[in-house]
């Protein structure tokens, strides 16, 4: 275990930004992450960013390939994959699994080269929760807050920072930072890590929900399940929960006309939008009913059917916060789980 | 006042007179009610009315517009104005709605299912009287906190065009286009907004630069003037916590100045101010020149 002061961070902050880009909260009106920068307004005790940091990943959109007339002929130019090293600081236990959520999306095959790229070179600093939320239920989803994963996994107790590099990428960060770190005593970490997860324990989301209802072997009896009638029924249609979401993980491509050539990206689509699985024929999902029975489908049946009974959500909470309508996951698995099977 | 409005609704329901209720349902816990439709009585028993029914449901008569027969609809103050307002669009049919007008004490601002204070809207409040209705139940509390709510749209306007972009540049970088702001206003009642329509390119999803929203945000602020009664739930839902009412209430502030005070939602009659241009007497779009 390693630690160094809290307010001798601002200068660990400017020694891993000269070797790679640092990526961190900030707060600009509400706190998400952001590059940093010595006059950044950093905030590391805020415990939810607005957006989760899979962007850094999967970004909001991105350009995968640039067409353009060259005398008669087409030119396609493929944009480059990412070659610089990144540091996302301060990712939070369900932040994290989040995006080893959408790994297995993306890594496995085919292999989506461009998310590929950042993942090899991003590095994950991850905090435990010293101050977990009312609306957060990680712990139904068997993550531990208290010790999250990442490849360095720090701790804010004490007035320090302690530090723990936990994979290969983790100790060549600490290798960088390590004259700034002075070695230190596990007992203040085991006692917040304690702390945290009795905190935990008394979280109203944190017990009680009935997820062991939603198995692929019920998978007719959930997607007819008459609870949908009612449960979208004032569903706004907006993208909020999927865009905050740190697991939702569609998109669309598009082409974006630039003048001079076309731009074809790639950009975050959202299953509440009425356009989703619109095509040539139509869309199969008529209703905003099939479109909000999708979403949760997708993360508790569809998802864990395929990854060995995982599911696609990590109790961040932010959906709880976040929904105009106050409509969110919690609300589903409760009417679901408990009457699916009558 | 909830117990009442309960009985009331079971009694218009059971008795055929409406087909649903359009109310807010308990959540799991106290800070989330969400907006429901009831359309059998025991249901009823779960109907809650308190500062957290934020959500203003006129917007959802559109919907329930196109079910048979009437809808009971419980509207706070502020919220008849829209109702008003899509009445006169023709987007709701008067007679198809049951209002019960309902008072209101003010919404709070929940974070974390903890209330944090009272919604911005209900600081600056100046809508107390139900505009339409067929039966009120409940008292009215003044909640007005400021007297003037087009303070923070002048403290903008004071700003040197650098300011000003700057201000505005914070603000909408931060929009993650959740379309949250325009699916919940109720005078976003397009059947197909432009910028869903696959046909020309505002469809985009993605922008080119961080500050392409503007487009979206001036745009739809240019689409609702006049028609938006200022009921602050853009603002209110808004994740990325953007002061989107400043947008519209500069709007509102200009019509007042440049076409004589105007109220949408007042009623659903009067004519809005940009829908009655006169060319003779109104002020000639150009004023923007001299104003600035």
């Amino acid at each position: 275990m390693l630690k160094i002061a809290k307010n001798n961070l601002p200068a660990l902050f400017a020694v891993i930004a000269k070797s790679a880009d640092l990526y961190l909260p900030i707060r600009k009106g509400t706190v998400n992450y952001a590059p940093w920068s010595e006059d950044a307004d950093v905030d590391l005790d805020t415990l939810k960013t607005v957006k989760s940091p899979k962007d850094f990943f999967l970004p909001q959109s991105e350009t995968l390939y640039t067409a353009a007339l060259a005398g008669k002929k087409i030119q396609l130019e493929a944009e480059p994959f990412a070659d610089t090293p990144f540091v996302v600081f301060g990712v939070k236990g369900c932040d994290v699994k989040g995006i080893e959520i959408l790994d297995k999306v993306y890594l496995s095959d085919p292999v989506d080269k461009f998310y590929e790229a950042r993942r090899k070179h991003g590095t994950i600093v991850s905090m435990a929760c010293a101050e977990p939320q009312a609306t957060c239920f990680c712990k139904p989803f068997s993550i531990d807050a208290a010790n999250p994963a990442g490849d360095v996994v720090a701790w804010m107790a004490d007035g320090n920072l302690y530090w723990e590099a936990k994979t290969e990428k983790g100790k060549k960060l600490t290798e960088i930072v390590s004259s700034m770190l002075e070695s230190a005593a596990d007992d203040i970490v085991t006692a917040q890590q304690k702390d945290i997860r009795q905190k935990i324990d008394a979280l109203p989301y944190n017990s009680g929900l009935p997820l062991d209802r939603f198995k692929a072997e019920r998978l007719i009896e959930l997607f007819d399940a008459p609870q949908w009638d009612s449960l979208y029924q004032t569903c706004l249609a907006c993208g909020t929960c999927t865009f905050i979401c740190p697991t939702c993980q569609c998109y669309d491509i598009k082409d974006f006309d630039a003048g001079e050539c076309v731009k074809r990206y790639r950009c975050w689509d959202s299953c509440m939008y009425s356009d989703f699985t619109l095509m040539a024929h139509g869309n199969p999902r008529k209703t905003q009913k099939e479109r909000f029975r999708q979403r949760f489908m997708h993360k508790l049946v569809y998802y864990p059917d395929k990854n060995d009974g995982e599911y696609s959500c990590v109790g961040c909470g932010r959906c709880v916060n976040k929904c105009p309508a106050s409509l969110n996951i919690v609300k589903v698995i409760k009417s679901l789980g408990v009457n699916a099977d009558v | 006042m909830q117990e009442r409005m309960r009985i009331r609704a079971k009694e218009l329901l059971t008795s055929g007179a409406v087909q649903r209720v359009l109310g807010w349902k308990k959540g799991d816990f106290p800070y989330n009610p969400e907006p429901a439709f009831f359309t059998a009585e025991h249901e009823l028993d779960d109907l809650v009315y308190d500062r957290f029914c934020a959500a203003n449901l006129s917007g959802y008569m559109v919907e329930a517009n196109k079910q048979d027969g009437k809808t009971l609809v419980f509207l706070k103050p502020c919220d008849t104005y829209s109702f008003n307002q899509l009445t006169k669009e023709n987007r709701v049919s008067r007679d198809k709605a049951w209002i019960i007008g309902v008072g209101c004490e003010g919404n709070a601002e929940v974070d974390e299912m903890q209330e944090i204070g009272l919604l911005e809207r209900c600081k600056v409040c100046t809508k107390t009287e139900h505009k339409v209705f067929d039966e009120l139940i409940g008292e009215d509390i003044q909640t007005r906190e400021k007297e003037d709510r087009f303070e923070q749209v002048s403290d903008v306007e004071k700003m040197s065009p650098d300011e000003r972009f700057g201000f505005w540049q914070n603000q909408l970088s931060r929009c993650i286009r959740c379309n949250a702001c325009r699916n919940v206003c109720p005078a976003c009642n397009c059947k197909k907004c432009v910028f869903d329509s696959g046909k020309y390119d505002t469809e985009q999803k993605a922008n080119v630069t961080s500050f392409e929203e503007q487009m979206f945000h001036i745009i739809r602020a240019y689409h609702v003037a006049g028609r938006c009664t200022d009921c602050g739930e853009c603002s209110r839902v808004c994740p990325q916590a953007i002061d989107l009412h400043l947008l519209n209430r500069k709007m509102i502030k200009d019509i007042n100045e440049l076409y004589g005070e105007f109220q949408a939602g007042d009623d659903a009659e009067t004519p809005g101010p940009l829908t009655d241009y006169d060319a003779d007497t109104d002020a000639d779009p150009s004023v923007v020149y001299e104003r600035g």
